[in-house]
């Protein structure tokens, strides 16, 4: 057990250190809320309709949602590291060294819930331009948050990153799986006079409780924090339990 | 130190490996040859623990595949057709993250890495990334990184593919230097006659079936050939650096495509 996790630490370790050397990515993710943020966000605050709540504008209310949407999109594409390092090798090598499986998902999971952790905090680093305030209990608990939202979505891209084998395949991800989450989400708008059937999808939709938990710490909006967070917990369970199980699985391998 | 016995395996109902044994003694130098689609890769792949074979039975120094495989993974290195290393990372790393996974003490593993990276001629470029490296740079990192952790049996699936004469000749001096350091078993598969011609055995494979096994002299004088090229082609009929693709190569590409689709 404490060498699969000192195998976990190493397949973390590396994954970050290859992190540090590409620009793209960190660039991307600086690039990406600022867009949603200040540009979507400043057009909805002039250019819409007024929110139906007090003393919160347009930007303020999506914040909380560019902060998960930054986690999701890192969290999930995180998944291709191990697309990638099975397209170059590297993900047989680890699999036939003398290293648990499981190590090599946690490692992986691990890795992706740092850097996608650290994406949302950049976000969340601009909340005083904004105009919201935070005190330091509200700070630590959105960044609990944050890489307990991160962890989640590594999850999912961890377990996509089971099934599919190419690059090519994972970039369609983005279309398929990301922006349907995102959209449906509720992190773009209020729930209140919304259609019952996307109401519905909204409330089967895991990463809503995502936003909603950000949403009650960082506005103080009416949520069930509880709620959030126990959902968020089983489907991450769940879903990492599902990696673990593709993973171990012998399957015939094709040279 | 390799026995394998009837071994068979197929994919999607095509037999790649048909009835297969074999075994390596300790020290030796093995080498498979055969034709693309003759199943060495499908071989390679059951002896390094990932492909797990439909029947028959494989023990690697002494332990089971089928009970073992941990076992059998810490005491084998591999160099596969295909480059491992990690591009992004330096030489050093590369080295040192091979070292953590198989779990070399890490004072111990800086000592090692130091000495072997000079050893293959790599010291005053570790701190380089990969991606800088020529290929027989590469070739030489990943000799270093199979042998890190001091493996029983060193396996070399067409390591010396695509690299020139030179390089290749480098990289079996290497080789052979360690093995006059390090009791080290070798297995072996090659397209190359000069490298077959080192082995101090040799098992020749088409579709999925050993048709010959013994040392490369003996095999010549048996069927009255006077190099492996003639021994090769009266046995298989083929060239043995024949390039056409083989009926499982074509079937392999498919499923690729099916994947890719």
């Amino acid at each position: 057990m404490t060498s699969g996790l000192k195998d976990s630490y190493y397949i973390m370790k590396r994954d970050l250190i290859r992190m540090t050397r590409q620009k793209m990515p960190l660039i991307g993710a600086v690039v990406r809320p600022i867009l949603w943020l200040f540009f979507l966000g400043t057009g909805l605050k002039f250019g819409f309709i007024a929110l139906p709540l007090v003393g919160i504008n347009w930007q303020q209310y999506i914040f909380p949602g560019i902060i998960a949407m930054n986690v999701l999109f890192s969290g999930v594409m995180s998944g291709a590291t191990i697309v990638w390092d099975r397209e170059f090798g590297f993900l047989k090598e680890i699999t036939i060294a003398p290293i648990p499986r499981w190590s090599i998902i946690l490692g992986k999971v691990l890795s992706g819930t740092i850097i996608a952790g650290c994406q949302g905090v950049l976000v969340l680093a601009v909340y005083p331009l904004l105009g919201i305030s935070l005190g330091f209990l509200q700070l630590a608990q959105t960044l609990l948050a944050i890489f307990f939202i991160a962890m989640a979505v590594t999850a999912v891209g961890v377990l996509l990153a089971a099934r599919i084998r190419t690059l090519e395949g994972f970039g369609a991800v983005n279309n398929f799986v990301v922006m349907p989450v995102f959209f449906l989400s509720g992190a773009l708008h209020p729930l209140s006079n919304i259609p019952d059937w996307l109401k519905i999808l909204i409330y089967f939709n895991p990463f809503s409780y995502a936003v909603d938990l950000l949403r009650v710490i960082l506005l103080g909006l009416d949520g069930d924090p509880v709620l959030d967070i126990l959902t968020i917990v089983l489907f991450t369970n769940v879903i990492f339990l599902s990696a673990l199980y593709l993973f171990a699985q012998r399957r015939q391998y094709y040279p | 130190m390799i026995s394998v016995e009837r071994v068979s395996h197929s994919f999607h109902g095509y037999p790649a490996l048909k009835n297969l044994s074999f075994s390596v003694s300790p020290g030796e130098c093995f080498g498979l040859l055969g034709p693309n689609g003759a199943g060495k890769s499908t071989l390679i792949n059951i002896l390094v623990t990932l492909l797990q074979p439909d029947s028959g039975s494989v023990t690697i120094n002494g332990w089971p595949l089928a009970t073992e495989a941990a076992k059998i993974r810490s005491s084998i290195g591999v160099i596969f057709q295909d480059s491992s290393l990690d591009e992004r990372l330096t030489a050093y790393e590369n080295l040192y993250f091979h070292a953590m996974f198989y779990h070399v003490p890490p004072r111990e593993a800086s000592q090692r890495i130091t000495a072997l990276l000079a050893m293959v001629g790599l010291a005053d470029r570790s701190n380089d990334r990969v991606i800088t490296f020529s290929g027989g740079m590469k070739r030489r990192l990943e000799i270093a990184r199979s042998i890190l952790h001091q493996p029983q049996l060193l396996l070399l699936d067409e390591a010396t593919v695509g690299l020139d004469t030179q390089a290749r000749r480098r990289i079996w001096d290497y080789i052979a230097s360690l093995r006059q350091d390090y009791p080290l078993t070798i297995l072996l598969t090659t397209h190359y006659l000069e490298e077959a011609e080192i082995c101090d055995r040799i098992a020749i494979l088409d579709h999925g079936a050993v048709i010959a096994c013994d040392t490369p002299a003996r095999l010549k004088e048996i069927h009255g050939q006077k190099t492996l090229d003639d021994l090769f082609l009266h046995l298989t009929g083929r060239d043995l650096q024949d390039s056409e693709t083989g009926e499982l190569e074509r079937l392999k590409a498919a499923l690729r495509v099916r994947r890719i689709k």
